[in-house]
This record gives structure tokens, sequence and C-alpha cells, in this order.
């Protein structure tokens, strides 16, 4: 016990340099897993991805359409439970600030695919039976203060004019990890309108929802979903939920895989911080240490004092950052920032990979000081001036 | 009397491990808030070097990019006709009417497609883009199913060789040669005629039309012939302006997440730097004393440890600008969340850059440093040279 109290001491006792080194331990341990929430954020819409729904879109591109009556092709396919409707709407409420994903489902039955989503039986009612009806998430109904009732106008980008919605749901997350930022509203509404304005533009469908019988026959059925449509002017391209959802991702890849790069550069930048402090200690207290050995404790008991200290340092750094962590990523959440991802939650791999970094940091920070208090020779030790 | 500068920086040579590692993590510092503005200087000059000032973009109403756009065919005869647009030596209108789709390539080395934009274009539409020109094979032969590839498309996506083929809308598109758009925007697309590519999809609306100005100065006039007509029902801006205002959100992402990093990061530099001089002026309390009782003033021991702090981060600064010169050679391809493609873009070092970094530097030194100095500078002559 009195080598922990030891080293407690030694660590506050050049007590402005102890709280400058913790100080940068506790910034760094923050800044990495905060850099790695943003990482897991954009993730977060995979992870949410059911087993065994698959989404179907134009083999082209995700900006390509399909016509509609692919759906009842879709549905003949061997294996298929249902089929349902998302297009990506993509408008403007108030002001181009405010960004959440809206989408024009098919209204009859794109609930019964998300069983993730819980709206209450009678809003749903109330959804499919008004034409102009919209389904909001918990949290965007939350950030714009909007209620069962509300009218909301929407101007579109693609599909020109302003448009009102009628607020009749409010789905909330079945699992903390459900994303309830998104805005949902009758395929039928717009098509119809578009019937009138853009004939030509009508009827078709950005992508298609299928469920499946039997989630492990998934890449079978996908397989023979594809080749119904070979060789027609809008060939199709079904792959699972979850790589559908990884394909987004990848196409912004250089940006996540460079926060990913810039987390760990912080720790190396730490690593050279705390390396530091300890050599300018250790090298302070070689007459010490010489001390020590004078008295009969052996090298290795110098060299775990040095280490113990250093680790010790690091441990105390990361528990402060990690404990900051959680408050910094519910404020960010809650931020016009956080507005841009689903999710924004500090994840258990996140804390287990902070502890992870802080202890690599004392080891690697310590092994030079703690050989070099080992090595020295009592008579050096006592000599040497700090 | 000033300390001499010989023993300021012998002082950081003497204590090499020290100082490489604290001018080390300074450096990192450096290196990374100097590659954060260089990509955005890279995405500016991309965006800023796509669109020619003379020239406008007319787009649907209400629609922010080429993708979300539609105009018919007389909308854009109705365009031919404007006043104030420029004419070739044969009297043709410099207009060019385009198809933009997205079709969707896989990256070297990844198995997932990336959206890169397609454009279908005339004749007159490669007379309006003067920077792009074929560096390998030749150009696409109108009325037929060829394509050329911008650099980038080329060099950074599979399948994108000359003689290799796209397959698209039904069709095999041969690629035919590889264009050069000097690091523009459009060295990230793929172009081909813009009649075959409208047919191949079932198209009949164009997605933009773009027309050369008679003269500079007549923007304003076209802008507002064309927002007045309500035939038309579109929108019109400088192809520069269009460009810079398509990468706005990128570019705003990587200022945001950049000024951020720095900021946390150079916190931790400072205070790498803090605990230097700090050590530093503990370890030579007995020669602070000598110094003062030598005659130096109070003031010359503050300016002798903060230039030594400066020094310091000086030495971290320019090993990370250097570093990050490097970072020149490389191109990033990344997904612009407004267009839904893919863009292009290099990380670009400009004097502005290398001032604002060095500042940056020395702004970390000084404040790393001033309070340790201040402490030197407050020893009483007695005290330091009883504690040495």
């Amino acid at each position: 016990m009195y080598f922990f109290k030891l080293i407690f001491k030694n660590i506050f006792r050049a007590k402005l340099r102890a709280a400058l080194t913790l100080l940068a331990l506790v910034i760094a341990v923050l800044a990495f897993g905060f850099l790695q929430t943003v990482v897991g954020a954009f993730y977060a819409g995979s992870s949410g991805a059911s087993a065994s729904r698959m989404v179907t879109r134009n083999a082209i591109s995700l900006a390509s359409s399909m016509p509609i009556y692919y759906r009842e092709r879709i549905r003949s396919v061997d294996g298929i439970k249902a089929v349902t409707i998302s297009n990506w709407f993509g408008g403007i409420y108030k002001d181009r600030s405010n960004f959440f994903p809206q989408f024009a489902v098919d209204h009859t039955n794109f609930f019964d695919l998300y069983p993730d989503f819980i709206l209450p039986p009678a809003q749903l009612l109330a959804f499919q039976r008004d034409r102009q009806g919209a389904v909001v998430g918990r949290k965007l109904a939350e950030q714009y203060g909007w209620k069962l009732g509300d009218t909301v106008p929407i101007q579109g980008t693609i599909y020109p004019g302003t448009w009102q919605f009628h607020i009749q749901g409010i789905f909330d997350g079945k699992e903390e990890a459900t994303a309830t930022r998104q805005f949902y509203f009758h395929y039928d509404f717009i098509n119809e309108e578009l019937k009138k304005k853009a004939p030509r533009r009508a009827d078709q469908v950005g992508i298609f929802i299928v469920d499946v019988n039997d989630p492990s026959r998934v890449a079978d059925v996908a397989k023979a979903l594809d080749a119904e449509f070979k060789n027609s002017l809008a060939e199709t391209l079904t792959e699972s939920e979850k790589a559908f959802q990884l394909g987004f991702i990848a196409q912004s890849e250089t940006i996540v895989d460079a926060i990913r790069a810039v987390s760990f550069v912080v720790i190396v930048i730490i690593m050279a911080i705390v390396a530091n402090t300890m050599a300018m200690t250790a090298r302070e207290r070689l007459s010490e240490y010489a001390t020590l050995k004078a008295l009969g404790f052996s090298p290795w008991f110098v060299a775990m004092l040095v280490f113990g200290e250093t680790m010790m340092l690091c441990v105390i750094g990361a528990a402060i950052g990690i404990l900051f962590t959680f408050p910094l990523a519910a404020g960010v959440a809650k931020s016009p920032a956080g507005a841009f991802f689903p999710i924004f939650k500090v994840s258990q791999d996140t804390v287990v990979l902070q502890i992870a970094c802080a202890l690599v940091v004392g080891i690697i920070a310590a092994i030079a000081p703690a050989i070099r208090s080992a090595r020295v020779k009592i008579v050096d030790g006592l000599r040497h001036i700090g | 009397m000033k300390v001499p500068f010989s023993y300021v920086f012998r002082n950081l040579w003497a204590r090499k491990w020290t100082t490489a590692l604290t001018a080390g993590g300074m450096g990192l510092v450096v290196f990374v808030f100097a590659a954060v503005l260089m990509l955005d200087a890279g995405l500016n000059k991309t965006m800023v070097g796509t669109g020619s000032f003379d020239n406008v973009v007319m787009i649907r109403k209400g629609a922010e990019t080429e993708i979300q756009s539609g105009l018919s065919r007389d909308q854009a005869s109705l365009i031919e006709s404007l006043e104030n647009i420029a004419r070739d030596a044969r009297g043709v209108p410099m207009i060019s009417k385009e198809s933009v789709v997205l079709i969707s390539m896989q990256k070297k080395g990844q198995n997932r497609g990336s959206n890169i934009v397609t454009r279908g274009l005339s004749s007159m539409g490669l007379t309006l883009r003067p920077q792009a020109k074929i560096i390998a094979g030749r150009m696409f032969k109108e009325g037929s199913s060829e394509v050329i590839v911008g650099r980038n498309v080329n060099e950074q996506f599979d399948g994108a060789e000359i003689g290799q083929a796209l397959r698209f809308a039904g069709r095999d598109w041969i690629i035919v040669g590889v264009f050069d758009a000097q690091k523009s925007a459009f060295d990230s697309e793929v172009w081909g005629d813009v009649q075959q590519l409208m047919q191949a999809f079932r198209r009949v609306v164009y997605s933009s039309v773009i027309a050369k100005l008679s003269s500079s100065d007549k923007f304003d006039v076209v802008a507002q012939t064309v927002e007045d007509d309500i035939r038309l029902a579109l929108q019109s801006k400088r192809e520069q302006l269009f460009y810079e205002d398509q990468s706005r959100s990128l570019s705003t992402f990587i200022s945001f997440l950049g000024l951020m990093l720095s900021f946390i990061f150079s916190t931790g530099a400072m205070i790498g730097a803090a605990i230097t001089m700090y050590s530093a002026v503990a370890s030579r309390t007995g020669e602070i004393g000598t110094l003062r009782a030598l005659g130096f003033r109070r003031p010359s021991i503050l300016v002798a440890f903060l230039t030594e702090s400066l020094l310091l981060s000086l030495v971290g600064g320019l090993a990370g600008l250097f570093f990050a010169t490097f970072l020149q050679a490389i191109t990033i391809s990344t997904l612009n969340g407004q267009t839904f493609s893919q863009l292009a873009f290099g990380f670009v070092l400009t004097p502005k850059i290398v001032v604002q970094t060095l500042v940056f530097t020395l702004i970390m030194g000084f404040i790393g440093g001033f309070l340790p100095a201040v402490k030197a500078a407050r020893m009483k002559i007695v005290d330091s040279l009883r504690a040495a």
C-alpha cells in the first residue's frame, strides 16, 4: 500500500506540472472520444438496419428512379413478403440550414415494414386517411416544436413548389439507438400533383424497400430480383439495408478516415507531452532514486516507481476525460451540428478505446525514464543535480 | 541589457530530447492546422476554377443543383434567342444545352459504388469550357455511344481506362479519351454526347443551359430577362458562383471541423510548452539568479525565456509546415453532399496559409511560455542564488 501512497505523493509534488499534464491528458482523451463518436455517428444509420430488409434501387445510381409498376413485379419474386416505396424528397423547411431527411412513402404499409418505429394505431390511421398527412420522429418534432395537427410547409427542390403537410403522427424509436429525425408523408400526394404538373416525372420511385420471408436467403432473393429486370431500361441493384447504408458512408469514406486518423494524432501528441513530463520528472529525481537504491531497493523497484507514477497519471486523466465525454456528446447532439446525424451517442467501444489509448500512452511514455532511473549508478545519481 | 540570443539557443540545444518532444508535439498540431487550411483552399480553388466568370448557368427555379433541375427543349430554345448572349464566328449563339445524370462507379480498392457526374454536352459545351483539354486518346464523336473521362475519374476509379466501357442505360459507352480540366470539378466527371445520353435515358428535358455573355457586365440584364419571362421559370447564376455555392456545405464542414480540432490540439500543445518552460525555469533557478546578479534586468530575463519558448514553437511550426507541403501531392475524392456526387480536390499551400500557420505557431509559443517567463523574471536574486 505504501507503494501506491508514494506514487500518489510523487505525482502531486510538482503541483502545477501535474495539473497541466492532467489537463492535457483530459483534453486528449476527451477529443479522442469525441472524434470517435463523430465517426460512430456516420455509421449509426447502418447499425439500426434489419437483417430481413433489402433495398432495391436503380443500378445506374441512387439519383435515377424506377417505374412504379416494378412494385408488382418485385412482389411476384419468390421469397418476398412485402414491398414498400420510399422516395427522397430533399425539401427545405424555412431555411436551408434546417436539414432533416424527408421521404415520400407508401402510406398503406410503410410502417408495417418498420416495427422499429412505434406509432400509436390511432395516429397511424389518421395519417393514412389524410392525403397531406405526415408522420415525424420524436426528436424532430421536439426540435421544431411541432404538435399533432400542425401544418408544416416544405419547399421542394426536386419537386417544384411549396408543399403543405399536416402532422398526424409522431413516432418513437423502439430502441434508444433508433433514429427519429425523419419526416414521412404520402407518396400518392406527391405523385398525384406531379401527374397534373409534370406527367413525365410521375409514377417514378426512388427506392423499393423489400421484406423477405427468410433472412438467411437474402442474397438469393436479391439475385433473383435483379435478374427480373436484367436488360430493362432501369436495371436494378438490390442489397441488404445495411449494405445500402454502408454504401452511403463509403462515398464520404475519405472524410471519415481523415477524422479517424486525426483522432489518433491527438493521442500521439499527448504521448509526446506525457513522455516529456516524465522524462523531466525522472531527471530531476535521479539523486532520489540513487538514494533509494543506496538504501537497498532494487532497480526494479525504482523502475516500477516511475512506471506506476506515469500509469496513475494517465488513469486519472483518462477517467476525468471519459467522464466529460458524455455531457459533451449530449451537448453536441442537441446543437445544430448534431442535426446532421440521426444518433450522436458515446458508444461502449469508444470508452474502451479511450482507456486503451490512455494505457498505451502511459506505457510508452514511461519506458525511457523508467529504464534510465533503474540503470542509474548510485554514485552518479547522488552527484547529479536537478 | 539584453540576454544574448546564443544563451537562449544553447539552452534549447542543451536539452535536446525535451526540445524535440515538445517541438514534435507542436509540429503535429501545426501539421493538422495547415492541412485543414490547405484542404479548404484546395476545395475553393477547384470550385472557383470550375466556372468561368462570363458563363451563366440556368437551372429550374427552386432547384439547387443540375441533378434536381429540368428544362424543356422549348425553354432552351427561348434562351437561344435572348439578347446579350455571345455568338461565335459563324453567328451561332454560344449556348450549351446539357443533361446531367449520376452513374455509379467503383473507386479503386473499394467494392462499393460512388456517384459520378455524367454530363451530356455538345461541341459548343466544350468551347465554353476552354480549360478542359484532351490529354490521352481523342474526343468523343457526336452521335455515337462514346464518352471521355476526367483525369480524376481515370486515375481513381476502376474501369475508366481508354478502351474500356461503362455500362448504363442499356448501352455500353466506350471510353475514347481522357481530359484534364486543370484540377477543376470537371476532372471528376464523365462527358458524352448530350443527344445520345438523353435518348438512352429516354429523357425529354435538359438539366441546365450554359450561356456565354456577350460582355461580362451584361449578367444583370440577362438574369433579369430570364427572371421576368414566365415561360422560362428559371434562375441564372454566374458559372463561377454556381460551382462555389455547390461546395459551400463541404467547405463549412471542413473549416468547422478544422477550427475545432486546431483549438483542442493547440491547447494540448500549449500545455506541453508550458510544462517544458516551467521545468526549464525551475532547473535553472541558480542560473537566473546569476544572470540577475550580473546586471541583467527583469524585463531582459522575461524576454529571454519568452524568446526561448517562441523559438521552441517555431522549430515545431517549421517542421510541421515542412511535412505539410508534401500533402500537395495528394488528391482526395469524396462525396459532395450538395450535388450527391464525388468531387476530387487537393491540398493547396498558399502564402496566406504559411503566414497564418506561423502566426498560429508563435501564438502557441507565446501563450505557453508567458507564465513561466514571468515566474523567471520575478525571482529574487538572493533566493534564487541560494536555491542553487
